[in-house]
């Protein structure tokens, strides 16, 4: 309030806006210039030779001769029916395993949020510990315990429950497993971060007021966990939506995600421009949830103030 | 008028409340009457919250029971009580507006639509927020949200509303404002309240009367006159107000009246009594500060308990002065004396030689 302090506050404007700059710069040769390098061969044309794809820039005698872009690989993408349907398809099972995530990880979240403290640290922990194997080893893991000669199965087969293995693997159900596993954590944190600042009082109010426990938690509870829950659901829908091991190592053959498409592109088919289209595209679609969950932080910071 | 005394509407029988091996209420009766302003009033970790959530139906008690309007209430969940609480913290619903945290209540009542919105309007109007029915509480100020977390719990028009240090979270000018506005209020609805506060001068202004609660007991419960000039035992006489307390032992008995003599203060005082007390006993003797007149010159003799002292310390506040006089023995008492008259200087100064004298009636005579 004194007179210094405008000056002092501009020094310290000065070196923190100097210290923001390494996050972007971070993002500018780790997220921006990967990004720009998919951009470049999604518009180029596939060639039988390394790289197997034609430059965007050609030289000439003269320097720079000419600009060399196609939107065919795009073109392809939309008139190819395939692409569309890998794309609802991995949609929709990201979506369902957000879901199954949520609606687990919602009561485990609140749960946790209300043990004593102590409790809460431990069980935060336990959450936390299967992060601590590689996520291959623990997808792999679960192929032993699915198999028709799997621990599952054999024990179903000794108890006399089956006369033959239940196929749970390599199909759309291994893979919702799979990532309602891989996942859950990402719900659980946010979700719990959200829950645990609940004031009890509200809740007391509310039955003061006349509501009982259910409606108090549909009521308070809920609404107020509404950030938390669109936070979880961002976190674990984003990353489902291209994921590539799990329906690679636990999904069938009709098993259809985006993630394996790439590969296939990338690896087998061995066209790259097709592939970085692909990968592009399913950017594009993920950008809107993820400007949303950048808006939503913000204001949840802005509020915690 | 009715002849008959008014009936309570709360009658607190025997209540016991544990949590684990610690008892925070114990063995509590209480009867509080309809229509009144009651304090409860206490230290923090007197048992004195613990008390109120058990009256709103919070906590299950461990024994004893709490009738209200004559009906038992162990088995009523909040839900169903005729109480509302006005949290410490006001609880105000984060995310909705003024108008939908009052009317929540008449909501969860499932009270017609129409209807609703006339309460709440009532309501508002009643605590002067009309122009913020709109506004999301934390948009509010302190005192706005006070006066929303009252509305909230006076709209369902409860038998007995509940205040949890209502003042605790405002600030001193404000809250001295507030307090006539609540008692008013009050006084308007002919509601019952029950106020929770560790603010003795809180609870001596709002309050009709006042319960002093000390390690889960009531100490004492009368109006605020009887619970200040007489004070049931030591912990309420030096809990409410300042007090000069010392021990004495009972030397001579007369009717109506006891000597006593005091090592601290080297010298034999008298009390009004008619407690039959053996001479050789232990007593305490306890005098207030403002009962106490302070003066150079030997004052008359009749009825007053006079000892002689020198002025250690002064405190000049303009109404009044605070001293603090230090006999022979060591002792200090605090004395405090209205300025009456206007002058730039005190009749009586540092290091002056004074006598103290008090009424022998305004002695407090407390048994261990």
């Amino acid at each position: 309030m004194t007179d210094e302090t405008p000056n002092n506050g501009l020094r310290t404007q000065r070196w923190l806006r100097r210290a923001v700059t390494l996050p972007y710069l971070w993002l500018l040769l780790f997220f921006l210039a990967p990004f720009l390098i998919i951009l470049k061969i999604s518009v180029a044309d596939p060639i039988v030779a390394q790289p197997p794809f034609t430059p965007l820039l050609e030289w000439g005698a003269q320097g720079l001769a000419g600009l060399k872009a196609t939107f065919e690989n795009y073109a392809y993408l939309f008139v190819d029916g395939y692409y569309g349907i890998i794309y609802l398809s991995s949609l929709k099972m990201a979506a369902i395993g957000t879901l199954l995530c949520l609606l687990l990880g919602y009561p485990m979240a609140y749960y946790i949020a209300r043990q004593p403290p102590r409790r809460r640290q431990i069980l935060l922990m336990a959450v936390i510990l299967p992060f601590w194997i590689s996520f291959l080893l623990r997808v792999y893991a679960w192929i032993g315990l699915l198999n028709n000669r799997g621990v599952i199965n054999e024990f179903l087969l000794w108890l006399g429950v089956i006369d033959h293995p239940l196929p749970m693997l390599y199909n759309d159900f291994a893979v919702y497993l799979g990532i309602v596993y891989s996942y859950l954590p990402f719900m659980i944190l946010p979700l719990y971060a959200n829950l645990e600042r609940h004031d009890h009082d509200l809740l007391d109010a509310a039955a003061d007021l006349g509501a009982r426990r259910w409606q108090g938690f549909i009521d308070v509870t809920l609404p107020l966990s509404v950030p938390g829950i669109i936070g979880g659901c961002l976190l674990v829908f984003i990353p489902a939506v291209g994921e590539f091991t799990i329906p690679a190592l636990l999904g069938g053959a009709d098993t259809l995600m985006i993630g394996r498409v790439l590969w296939d592109e990338f690896f087998i088919n061995r066209d790259w421009p097709v592939a970085s289209a692909v990968s592009v595209v399913l950017l594009l679609l993920l950008v809107v949830p993820i400007l949303w969950f950048q808006r939503l932080q913000r204001r949840e910071q802005e509020l915690g103030r | 008028m009715n002849d008959s005394p008014p009936s309570p509407l709360v009658q607190i029988q025997e209540i016991t409340k544990k949590f684990g091996g610690v008892t925070a209420v114990d063995r509590v009766s209480l009867d509080i009457l309809r229509g009144e302003l009651f304090a409860i009033l206490g230290s923090s970790g007197c048992g004195k919250t613990t008390l109120l959530r058990l009256l709103a139906g919070f906590e299950e008690p461990t024994s004893g029971r709490i009738l209200i309007d004559g009906v038992d209430m162990t088995d009523v969940p909040p839900y169903e009580r005729p109480v509302n609480l006005m949290f410490q913290s006001y609880a105000l619903f984060p995310h909705m507006t003024v108008a939908q945290n009052v009317a929540y209540g008449l909501k969860k009542e499932r009270v017609p639509a129409g209807k609703i919105r006339e309460r709440v309007a009532e309501m508002l109007a009643m605590v002067k927020l009309e122009a913020l029915a709109g506004r999301m509480p934390e948009k509010l100020s302190g005192g706005e949200k006070q006066r929303v977390a009252l509305a909230r719990a006076l709209v369902k028009r409860p038998k007995l509303l509940l205040l949890d240090e209502p003042m605790a979270a405002l600030d001193k000018k404000l809250r001295e404002h507030t307090r006539f506005e609540l008692a008013s209020l009050q006084y308007q609805l002919g509601t019952t309240f029950v106020v929770v506060t560790h603010d003795q001068s809180e609870a001596m202004m709002l309050a009709s009367r006042i319960a002093v609660m000390a390690e889960g007991r009531i100490a004492q419960v009368g109006a605020p006159g009887e619970v200040y000039e007489f004070p049931a035992n030591r912990y309420v006489a030096s809990f409410v107000g300042n007090i000069n307390l010392f021990e004495g032992r009972v030397t001579g008995v007369e009717t109506g009246r006891l000597s006593l003599h005091c090592e601290a203060l080297g010298a034999d005082l008298s009390v009004m009594s008619d407690e039959a007390i053996a001479p050789g006993s232990a007593a305490c003797i306890a005098v207030r500060p403002e009962k106490i007149t302070i003066s150079r010159q030997a004052p008359e003799s009749k009825d007053r308990n006079i000892i002689k002292g020198t002025v250690w310390d002064l405190a000049y506040f303009g109404d009044q002065s605070l001293y603090r006089v230090r006999l022979k023995s060591g002792t200090e008492l605090q004395v405090s004396a209205q300025n009456l008259r206007r002058s730039a200087k005190l009749t009586v100064e540092w290091d002056d030689e004074v006598y103290l004298s008090w009424e022998i009636a305004s002695t407090i005579l407390l048994r261990s």
